[in-house]
């Protein structure tokens, strides 16, 4: 008996703060939130709430604001991902070959990431400023002066879904390609050396090498990057608040839609948003750290 | 694998530790239990700029007239107002208002009175003499279920028009007198545009967009039924309301491509520069032409067309929170807020004018004078963009159907939004 607590004690004793502040900050919350978006707490005023039900997950989903800001958080996961992805992907190859001076390129494309999306938003704002022709500012002036007129566009301001979400999905995607460039580039410094040569020896093309070969083994890392992306997206607000504002109907998503209704101290309808978007994450998230706990266990 | 795990879960709980305790910090920092009764504590938004120079006015007045009590201040930068909003909140919440509060005067207010967080000051008016000094339709749209609940500190007036003379010029259209009507201005701004100015109105993203939306609605709809759209009188979803937001659809037309992208005071710059012909705007645009000396000669101004018998106001304004610090030391503040003197230390500053009617009009600059006199012979009505006519609430609601129809221009599903925001809550 007493060996087993020896064992067992220590690590239990350690655990114990963590168990209790994640136990009531985390998860306690959550219920505590989850408890709020079932009720009729509308307003400030100091009168008993009722619970009632579902009721404002109904109203949500029967809302056209909500449902504008749940597509628009979908075009910007999807944009995001696939443009950070191609970016950080070309960006690994390009550097994995060892060219002259990799170590300053590789700090070049990582450095975006340092920017805090606040102030990389507020200038991000100004160089997708909307006015076209003589008028033209930020990257539309740029087009302009170097005679690509054409690429000109009114960004986040008009155009399709597509259009608007991708302009923002934009400067993220020029902030996070950096830091997936690194985890490829890492990924493709694991791999053994001699699996190349064998490949080589065998009369592997190179696009075969990388095909067959290099690729499947970044595989791994290809689902961490896009579950940290993906998680990133869900949650993006600042970034958002600060190109757009915070009553945009083009871009709102989500997390920008809560803050609104927050300020108006609807609680409930906050909660409620809130507890929807953790869901969106947690679909996710959970499969992912499932796969990843049963790797570990078979190892 | 597990000392991975146990390291990482100390370090995690270790982090967490630290996150708690600085968030304890950080909460005693800001309110601070009065230990000494004699402080009053005064919550703004009012941090810098102009807004700050009127603050100051106000608190000298108060060191003179209330010698027992001493000024704390508790303001909130950023954002407008929208940061301090929420500390705010967060205060009243948690049964720790200040002494007293800023707050839009008029439906804004309406939040704090249903919530039962500030207190009628009636009595306050009688005993000072404000409800003497303070215009009747002023004191009209201040009371609920007749009572007042707040003190307002100054007067802003939302529907003027500031235009650009020599840009007028181009098109022959003269400047000295706004457009008869809201057809007659559309006519001038199809004449601006032939005359090879390419957005004749100059505006920005938010409430800048919602105001011109007001004036319009103003002009077609007249004062009574303007105010009975944002108190359930006037039917939001009527055929003349239709009508007048085409005009305004047409209006909008004629502005910049990228309003959305813009704050008003770059709004402002499109006007200055000569860029644009007009820009819709409250009257902090005459502090904000003197602090960027702009000479008098470079702008003009008028109240915007079709609404020259109005007055379209709102106004700053202090209460009386339920169970606040230092409750007499906040009616001292109240009676500094309302007086004459108070009034005139305010708003000689922060480029309003004073909400008294006995304000004597060359203490101050010219923009002011005109708007004093309005202010005492025209008719009174409330913005709905600053809080007066609308809660916060219904603001959020009317600002994300503005961005929806700014790029949508579809005027039925602006008409759906606004009847649903109009609807109390």
């Amino acid at each position: 008996m007493h060996g087993r607590i020896r064992t067992w004690g220590p690590g239990a004793l350690v655990l114990l703060p963590t168990v209790l502040l994640l136990g009531y900050f985390v998860y306690g919350l959550i219920a505590w939130t989850f408890n709020t978006s079932l009720t009729d707490k509308h307003n400030a005023r100091p009168v008993p709430t009722n619970h009632v039900g579902f009721e404002n997950y109904v109203n949500l989903f029967g809302e056209e604001r909500f449902l504008n800001s749940l597509k628009n958080l979908g075009v910007l996961t999807v944009a995001f991902i696939v443009g950070t992805l191609i970016f950080g992907l070309i960006w690994a190859l390009l550097l994995e070959k060892g060219v002259p001076g990799e170590g300053i390129f590789r700090s070049v494309f990582l450095f975006p990431m340092a920017v805090s999306m606040i102030a990389s938003g507020v200038v991000w704002g100004w160089l997708l400023n909307p006015s076209q022709g003589d008028d033209a500012r930020g990257l539309n002036r740029l087009f302009s002066i170097l005679h690509l007129n054409f690429l000109e566009n009114p960004w986040w301001t008009g155009g399709s879904r597509w259009t608007t979400m991708a302009s923002i999905a934009l400067p993220a995607v020029w902030q996070l390609s950096g830091y997936i460039m690194a985890l490829f580039l890492a990924g493709f410094r694991g791999i053994p050396p001699e699996l190349r040569e064998a490949a080589r020896v065998d009369g592997a093309s190179e696009f075969k090498l990388y095909r067959y070969v290099l690729f499947p083994q970044l595989s791994p890392i290809a689902l961490s990057a896009l579950i940290i992306l993906g998680h990133m997206s869900l949650k993006l607000f600042d970034l958002i608040y600060a190109i757009t504002g915070p009553n945009q109907f083009r871009t709102e998503v989500p997390s920008v839609y809560m803050w609104n209704t927050l300020l108006r101290s609807d609680m409930a309808k906050a909660a409620a948003i809130a507890i929807v978007l953790l869901a969106v994450v947690a679909v996710l998230v959970i499969p992912y750290v499932a796969y990843t706990v049963r790797q570990e266990n078979e190892e | 694998m597990r000392g991975g795990w146990s390291k990482t879960v100390a370090v995690l709980g270790a982090a967490g530790l630290l996150a708690v305790s600085a968030c304890g910090n950080s909460d005693d920092g800001g309110s601070g239990d009065a230990s000494a009764s004699k402080d009053v504590t005064v919550f703004t938004w009012w941090a810098d700029g102009g807004e700050k120079a009127g603050l100051d006015g106000l608190v000298s007045t108060f060191a003179t007239e209330c010698k027992d009590f001493k000024f704390v201040n508790s303001a909130v930068a950023g954002g407008a107002g929208s940061n301090a909003k929420q500390v705010l909140a967060n205060d009243l919440a948690a049964g720790k208002p200040p002494s007293t509060f800023q707050a839009h005067a008029g439906a804004e207010l309406g939040d704090y009175i249903k919530n039962g967080q500030v207190d009628d000051v009636s009595d306050l008016y009688k005993e000072f003499g404000l409800d003497k000094a303070f215009p009747q339709s002023l004191i009209d749209n201040l009371t609920v279920d007749g009572k007042i609940y707040s003190v307002p500190a100054n007067v802003h007036r939302a529907n003027v028009v500031w235009a650009n003379p020599t840009v007028l010029k181009k098109a022959n259209l003269d400047a000295t007198k706004a457009p008869a009507s809201v057809d007659a201005w559309i006519a001038d701004m199809d004449k601006l545009k032939a005359a090879g100015v390419k957005a004749p109105l100059a505006t920005s993203k938010g409430f800048a967009e919602e105001m011109v939306m007001e004036v319009v609605l103003l002009a077609e709809l007249g004062p009574d039924k303007f105010t009975g759209l944002w108190n359930g009188q006037t039917d939001m979803a009527g055929a003349d309301v239709t009508a007048a937001l085409e005009k305004f659809k047409k209006i909008l037309s004629f502005s910049n491509a990228d309003r959305e992208a813009i704050d008003w005071p770059d709004a402002l710059q499109y006007v200055n520069k000569g860029q644009a012909a007009y820009t819709v705007m409250g009257d902090w645009v005459a502090a904000q032409q003197l602090a960027d000396k702009v000479p008098d000669s470079a702008y003009t101004y008028w109240p915007a067309p079709g609404t020259g018998e109005t007055f379209q106001y709102l106004a700053d304004s202090f209460t009386l929170p339920t169970n606040g610090q230092t409750p007499e030391g906040a009616k001292c503040w109240l009676k500094v807020v309302g007086s004459a003197e108070g009034q005139k230390a305010f708003n000689t500053k922060k480029g309003s004018i004073p909400a008294r009617s006995d304000a004597v009009a060359t203490d101050y600059p010219k923009y002011q004078q005109a708007a004093m006199a309005d202010w005492k012979s025209k008719k009174i009505v409330p913005s709905c963009a600053h809080g007066a006519a609308c809660t916060l609430g219904q603001n959020d609601s009317i600002l994300s159907a503005m961005g929806q129809f700014s790029s949508g221009m579809d005027v039925a599903t602006l008409q759906k939004a606004l009847v649903a925001a109009a609807k109390p809550n």
